[in-house]
């Protein structure tokens, strides 16, 4: 689930071809790319993978978070635990949508006291994170919690940040960032496509501020 | 989903899907904060005409983790025991705007009715001799992790055959779970005396026996129905002694029954009856399984009905309100499968 999904009536996915014709940004390379800096930047902040648990939000994210470890124990030599996170129980919309289909949570240990990074496909509201971060205090209490995605897309709805940023594009709120991944979609590519309509975002601005960690 | 009245209204695709969603729901026993906030400003009724203990107490606790406001009311203690009828009880509770009402009855159909007089969703938590959905749904969610844990990789529930066996005449949970174990593709074979096998089980689709020892050895599952006395105006056989050489699950029928086959009973036992303590108390019993169960497959049926948007036009105290007889007569048509 990524925050996209949250601007997006239920039924589309991210992975649903366009209609229109959708704009390449990323490719298998670039991700893979994008994947590995990322991998160093987590284990530079927490000064190696002491302590580290990678928590992937499902669909996408879960994918992300495997990826991350396989290219982080290649640095470290060490394998680092990756767990998966649903937040559709926490959601702020439950009762705007049909009932949502849960997805499976799995944490491979305690989170008490580990360092958590937070792993998503797409950046958008925040509202993702938001009910991540609830759903995570639910389940122990992290020393700290960073936030690591493929893609911030901007239009932030709430404050919130991410640690670490695959790649910064800057978008239309009523574009649609699409991240297909080989382990789920079976082909890894980045791709926009124009909306349908223009879609008024929470501060009235259409692009958003550059943000650190921009490729 | 709109509505938990018969086990029989479930797809295989809904029930697939609710067991699955209680196997997430099971993980938040084992959690420091026994608590989602899914059904945050929900309101749950538990409107019990008939004593309850695992039921009740499951729903309320399955509520309760979902977030949502929890109310038990009983028939005893209630303007119930003051002649009030079905009806007003029902409408009164409705007026003060509960998105849920879990109803036990002692009327046959009573949840079915109280659905035509209010908009509320409606979870039949067993109604007469008829049906007791959420129990066929925990017993089917104790023996698919049972046949899953037995014998990994292999299809769930086709192939296998369950023995319900003793009291079907008056019980519900036999005919809710006739009908989910159909829906899920098992074979169900129905061992009672002549006397207490329902009249018409031939339209069942269901094998019948009356020998309990022929049936054993060949069972993946056994489910021993309560012998209920309280249903019972006398005659359906001469002594419990004769019931129990003849149906109950005894120390040496024990032996008959396959090392990896599942014990199972719906609560409360009538030990030394239906069952033998050897039997309730054997590793092969899941019937503690079962009451675990029981919250997280509750948990998963009030997040499909309550977790989503209202289907009924919003509008407070408007919902309470009984409907017209026009509306009666012409029912909203069924929105299940718009979920």
């Amino acid at each position: 689930m990524s925050d996209a999904d949250q601007r997006r009536p239920r039924g589309e996915s991210p992975a649903e071809p366009a209609t229109r014709p959708a704009r390449l940004v990323l490719d298998s390379d670039q991700i893979q790319r994008a994947c590995a800096r990322m991998a160093h930047q987590i284990l530079e902040a927490n000064r190696g993978a002491a302590g580290l648990v990678l928590v992937g939000i499902p669909t996408r994210g879960v994918a992300l978070a495997d990826r991350l470890a396989r290219a982080m124990s290649e640095v470290e030599g060490v394998d680092i635990p990756v767990g998966a996170l649903d937040i559709t129980l926490y959601r702020d919309d439950l009762r705007r949508h049909p009932t949502r289909t849960v997805g499976r949570t799995h944490l491979p240990l305690s989170v008490d006291n580990a360092v958590v990074v937070l792993v998503d496909d797409v950046l958008y509201s925040g509202r993702t994170v938001r009910a991540a971060l609830d759903a995570l205090g639910d389940l122990g209490r992290p020393r700290a919690v960073r936030l690591a995605v493929l893609v911030d897309r901007g239009h932030r709805e709430l404050p919130i940040r991410a640690d670490h940023v695959g790649k910064n594009i800057p978008t239309r709120a009523n574009e649609r960032v699409s991240v297909r991944l080989a382990e789920v979609d079976g082909v890894n590519e980045i791709t926009i496509s124009p909306g349908d309509d223009p879609v008024p975002t929470a501060d009235g601005l259409e692009l958003p501020d550059p943000v650190d960690g921009a490729l | 989903m709109r509505h938990l009245l018969s086990a029989g209204d479930l797809s295989l695709a809904e029930t697939t899907g609710i067991l699955d969603l209680a196997e997430q729901m099971s993980l938040v026993q084992a959690r420091p904060v026994k608590k989602l906030p899914a059904l945050r400003g929900r309101t749950v009724v538990n409107l019990f005409f008939e004593d309850s203990t695992r039921t009740r107490s499951s729903f309320e606790i399955a509520g309760k983790w979902l977030s949502a406001d929890v109310i038990n009311i009983s028939a005893k203690g209630s303007s119930v025991s003051k002649g009030e009828s079905l009806r007003d009880t029902v409408l009164t509770v409705a007026a003060m705007g509960v998105d849920a009402l879990v109803i036990r009855h002692h009327a046959s159909g009573a949840p079915w009715q109280v659905t035509q007089w209010i908009d509320a969703q409606v979870l039949n938590a067993g109604d007469g001799t008829h049906e007791h959905p959420t129990q066929a749904l925990l017993d089917a969610f104790t023996l698919r992790r049972h046949f899953r844990r037995t014998a990994p990789g292999q299809i769930d529930f086709a192939g296998r055959t369950v023995a319900v066996v003793g009291d079907v005449t008056h019980s519900r949970v036999a005919r809710s779970n006739v009908l989910l174990l159909q829906t899920l593709g098992a074979r169900v074979v129905l061992v009672a005396p002549p006397t207490l096998m329902p009249s018409g089980v031939d339209s069942w689709p269901v094998e019948t026996s009356h020998d309990l020892d022929a049936v054993l050895p060949e069972v993946d599952a056994v489910m021993m129905l309560r012998v209920q006395r309280e249903r019972m105006s006398g005659g359906y056989f001469p002594t419990p002694r004769e019931y129990t050489v003849g149906y109950g699950l005894t120390r040496t029928r024990l032996g008959l029954l396959r090392p990896d086959a599942a014990i199972c009973h719906p609560g409360p036992m009538n030990r030394g009856l239906e069952i033998s303590a050897d039997a309730a108390d054997s590793g092969r019993s899941r019937i503690l399984d079962q009451v675990a169960a029981g919250v997280s497959v509750r948990m998963a049926v009030l997040y499909q009905l309550l977790g989503g948007e209202d289907d009924t036009p919003a509008g407070g105290s408007a919902d309470a309100r009984p409907r017209t007889e026009g509306r009666r007569e012409a029912p909203a048509p069924d929105p299940r499968g718009q979920r």
